[in-house]
């Protein structure tokens, strides 16, 4: 057969393309020139360049995951109403770049017709970065385009406006590897049981005992079973993190009933005020509920409204944390505050309170 | 499973799965992923909609069960060694058509920059050789092109390598980079994020194609600080623009700003906020900023965009060893080089040898499965410094070390360095020179 087949084409390593053929001439012209902006309403851009030139950008909630006759839909309304030239955000929102502010107008009523939503600027709930789930992940503990879209049919309405305090920036992982990131919400899967071993799946296929090598907490060791080599699980050691899933199927982690939620908040990427940060749990054991996981938009409901209710202007959910203490976020979240909130990883100590000041 | 014995009338006909739990998700205001889905499974005379039909059987299944039913495996291109996903299914006797199902992570232009004739031949080739399911973008910053088979890969990765556009990183590898929007559209912007980022990756393709490194190794480029695409928490090397003279102040739009949202709301979100407590407001309603004590966090200059811009003398920040959870918990990236001028042919040139030697530092020194800031965590700071040839600089630290248990009999030595250094960039002669 292979005789009959050509050779494979070689391929061109063309590495990271050349953006300038695709940017849009007015942004080409005023590369490094810009001078300010400002957002005339919310998911409208208005960039001034130092030049006199001006781009406004409209920016439409996507569902990411996207098929061809979306993609081209979004083309057509790039061409009829904007000028041919769009780009993606971090967070997989699009945005039609149009030199001509006559066009913003019929854009955004066209994109709102095709039912994809203006917003995600300033102080905006935007989209919820994600990974991808039972979709196409090997290793996922739940999905990660429902959870989203479930929580953005509720959350929809602060895409299309700007009135939290500050941009609040929501992440899930459907893994705790946390391919999602940090977030002021971050919505992650968490483990609660040792992973089941599948020995009929070790037995006589594994030969690599690195994956021993790979639990953080040396919770792996070898093992026999009706006579076959296999390992074994301490089970009061294991951290349930999943860590030796990956390289090792037979390490069932995944389990309907003991796959659960966590919510995690206070998480923040910008260096803008206060340091980068870390989330931390606000809750745990939260059910992993398809197709609407309603638990989870239940607390996060809660959460959202309790920073959009008492945040100051430009306070990200951390700060605003900070400000008020963690006795008083538990208090009007009306979640609990746990022995598990209390880090026991390396260099937990530097999460504890070595000081007399206390919150009420 | 139980509920796929009911199957309705209209889904006999067709061997259409029924998706109950999916059909949930096509209601409410955001864009349903699953009517999408649906759309490609019902494309009439497409190659793809019954392998989407079984990929929607296959989905809806893990709904009904919680788990995730695919698994990893090998499949590449000719010549490359990483940058296609394998996924092979768990349940392929009951969805033979999605049995595979393989991505394509594909790099796009710096700053996600695309028009909409590309976008449509995008489609087209996905449409010929894929399942038409594409996103835009994975968390890893490459175009995600799903659904494949095994078969349909080399031809795919031709007629998109045709199109100008190459695979990105999977597996033990230099990954896929990500940059912001910055000198294109923000004037936040310090440096020319598209130029660093195609300089450095284009540099070390073959690190990319052909995994080769003890894990990976991701590059991030940000314009300013408000760090648009995540690199201090995601990257193992992170880029992030700077200056070092003085914010520019328009004293006319401060007076402005403060006119139109009042003296009080500047002094809430802008004086009581910046971190340094570096600014001041004038009783003439001008602004003073101890430009010294500003540690360039943007917060002032994101609120008062017209009145404030970064300095003229502009530059980057390099910061090392940022990562996700696995294994020993997140890290975030520690300052290693608090400025270097970005500017001339030369200075992109000094970048990438860093880059370069840091690379080169990862692969000859991380143990197997490790991030470079689990190296560094393991070997100390100093001893990468040494490696990689940077002087300690207190902007690398947040205090200097609180315990004492350290062997400090060549501190004389190190001090006289230091000095040295500091007349050296005085413009003083050094002795022996
Ligand atoms: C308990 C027995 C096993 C152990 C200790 C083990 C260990 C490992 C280790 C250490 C790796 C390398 C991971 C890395 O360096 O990234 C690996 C890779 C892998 N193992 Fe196993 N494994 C076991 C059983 C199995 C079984 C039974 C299967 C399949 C049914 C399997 C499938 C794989 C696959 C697909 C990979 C990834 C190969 C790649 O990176 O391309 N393993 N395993
Ligand atoms: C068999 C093993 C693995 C597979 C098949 C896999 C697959 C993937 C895929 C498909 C993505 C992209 C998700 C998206 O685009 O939405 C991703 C992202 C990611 N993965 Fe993995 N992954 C594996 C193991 C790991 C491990 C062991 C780690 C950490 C040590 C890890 C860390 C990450 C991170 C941090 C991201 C987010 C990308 C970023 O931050 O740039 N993955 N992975
Ligand atoms: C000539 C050498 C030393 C002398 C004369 C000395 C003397 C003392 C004295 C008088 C105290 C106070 C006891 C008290 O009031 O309760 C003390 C406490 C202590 N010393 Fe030393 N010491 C010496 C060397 C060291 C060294 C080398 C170490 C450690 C490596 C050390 C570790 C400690 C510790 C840990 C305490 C207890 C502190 C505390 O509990 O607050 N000492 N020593
Ligand atoms: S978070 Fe985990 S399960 Fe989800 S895409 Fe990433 S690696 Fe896969
Ligand atoms: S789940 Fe984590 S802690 Fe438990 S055995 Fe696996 S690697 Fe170790
Ligand atoms: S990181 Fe800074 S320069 Fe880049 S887009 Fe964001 S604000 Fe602009
Ligand atoms: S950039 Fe940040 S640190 Fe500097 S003056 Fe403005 S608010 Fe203060």
């Amino acid at each position: 057969m292979s005789s009959t087949t050509n050779k494979p084409r070689t391929a061109d390593e063309i590495g990271v393309p050349d953006h300038f053929p695709y940017m849009h001439p007015v942004m080409k012209e005023n590369h490094g020139n810009w001078d300010w902006h400002e957002r005339p309403r919310p998911g409208v851009l208005r960039h001034i360049s130092k030049s006199g030139d001006e781009i406004f950008t409209i920016r439409a909630g996507t569902q990411r995951q996207m098929d061809v006759f979306t993609i081209r839909k979004l083309c057509d309304i790039g061409d009829t109403y904007a000028e041919g030239h769009v780009r993606f955000t971090t967070r997989s929102n699009i945005e039609y770049l149009v030199a001509d502010e006559a066009k913003v107008a019929p854009l955004i009523e066209a994109l709102g017709e095709a039912g994809f939503p203006v917003g995600g600027t300033g102080a905006s709930v935007t989209m919820i970065s994600h990974t991808q789930g039972w979709l196409h992940c090997d290793i996922p503990g739940t999905d990660a385009s429902g959870v989203v879209k479930s929580l953005m049919n509720y959350l929809h309405k602060e895409f299309v406006q700007e009135k939290m305090p500050n941009r609040l920036r929501i992440t899930t992982s459907c893994c705790q590897i946390n391919c999602g990131g940090q977030g002021d919400i971050a919505i992650n899967v968490q483990y609660t049981k040792p992973p089941k071993i599948n020995h009929d799946l070790v037995a006589n296929v594994c030969e690599r005992p690195a994956v021993v090598a790979r639990c953080p907490v040396a919770a792996i060791r070898p093992a026999m079973v009706d006579g076959k080599p296999t390992l074994e699980i301490d089970e009061k050691k294991c951290v349930c993190c999943g860590a030796c899933y990956p390289p090792c199927p037979p390490m069932q982690i995944n389990g309907a009933d003991s796959t659960k939620i966590a919510i995690w908040v206070g998480g923040k990427h910008s260096n803008a005020r206060t340091k980068p940060t870390f989330h931390k749990l606000a809750v745990a054991n939260l059910p992993n509920n398809p197709p609407h996981w309603p638990e989870v938009t239940a607390v996060v409901r809660k959460i959202v409204e309790a920073y959009k209710a008492d945040a100051k202007h430009w306070e990200r959910m951390g700060e605003w944390i900070d400000r008020i203490g963690w006795n008083r976020f538990f208090d009007m979240t009306d979640l609990a505050f746990t022995k598990h909130h209390l880090d026991t990883w390396d260099g937990s100590r530097k999460t504890m309170n070595a000081s007399s000041h206390i919150h009420f | 499973m139980k509920d796929g014995d009911s199957i309705d009338d209209k889904s006999k006909e067709t061997n259409q799965h029924p998706t109950p739990m999916l059909d949930e998700l096509e209601n409410g205001p955001w864009p349903s992923f699953v009517t999408g889905l649906k759309r490609l499974r019902d494309a009439k005379g497409e190659t793809y909609a019954p392998m989407m039909n079984d990929l929607l059987g296959q989905l809806e299944h893990s709904y009904e069960n919680r788990m995730g039913f695919w698994k990893g495996g090998t499949v590449s291109v000719y010549g490359y060694g990483g940058g296609v996903i394998p996924r092979f299914s768990e349940v392929a006797e009951k969805f033979p058509e999605s049995k595979e199902f393989h991505t394509l992570r594909i790099m796009p232009p710096p700053g996600f920059h695309y028009t909409t004739d590309l976008l449509r031949s995008m489609c087209d080739i996905w449409e010929r050789h894929g399942s038409g399911l594409i996103a835009f973008h994975g968390q890893s910053g490459d175009i995600m092109f799903q659904g494949c088979t095994s078969e349909n890969t080399q031809p795919a990765f031709d007629a998109l390598n045709e199109l100008g556009f190459d695979l990105g990183g999977a597996g033990p590898a230099l990954r896929t980079a990500m940059s912001c929007v910055g000198q294109a559209r923000c004037e936040q912007s310090c440096f020319d994020e598209a130029r660093a980022h195609r300089g450095i990756i284009n540099r070390f393709l073959d690190e990319m194609h052909r995994p080769s490194l003890p894990y990976k190794f991701k590059f991030k480029f940000s314009g300013c600080g408000n760090d648009c695409v995540n690199a201090i928490h995601r990257a193992d090397f992170a880029v992030i623009g700077t200056w070092r003279d003085d914010i520019k102040i328009d004293q006319k739009k401060v007076k402005e700003h403060v006119a139109e949202k009042g003296r009080k709301y500047t002094i809430d979100t802008v004086v009581s906020m910046c971190p340094t407590r570096a600014i001041s407001l004038n009783d003439d309603d001008t602004l003073e900023i101890d430009n010294p004590s500003c540690v360039r966090c943007m917060h002032c200059i994101n609120v008062m965009t017209k009145a404030l811009s970064p300095g003229d003398d502009k530059g980057v920040s390099v910061m090392i060893g940022g990562k996700r959870s696995l294994k020993v918990g997140d890290l975030m990236g520690t300052m290693i080089v608090p400025f270097m001028k970005l500017d001339t042919d030369e200075d992109y040139e000094k970048l990438e040898e860093f880059a370069e030697t840091c690379i080169e530092f990862f692969a000859d020194n991380a143990l197997e499965h490790e991030r470079v800031g689990e190296t560094i965590d393991r070997i100390g700071l100093p001893a990468f410094l040494d490696a990689v040839g940077v002087e300690p600089d207190p902007n690398m630290v947040n205090h200097p070390r609180t315990s004492s248990y350290v062997r400090t009999d060549d501190f004389d030595e190190e001090a006289a360095k230091w000095f040295e250094r500091k007349a050296r960039e005085a413009g003083l002669t050094v002795a022996g020179e």
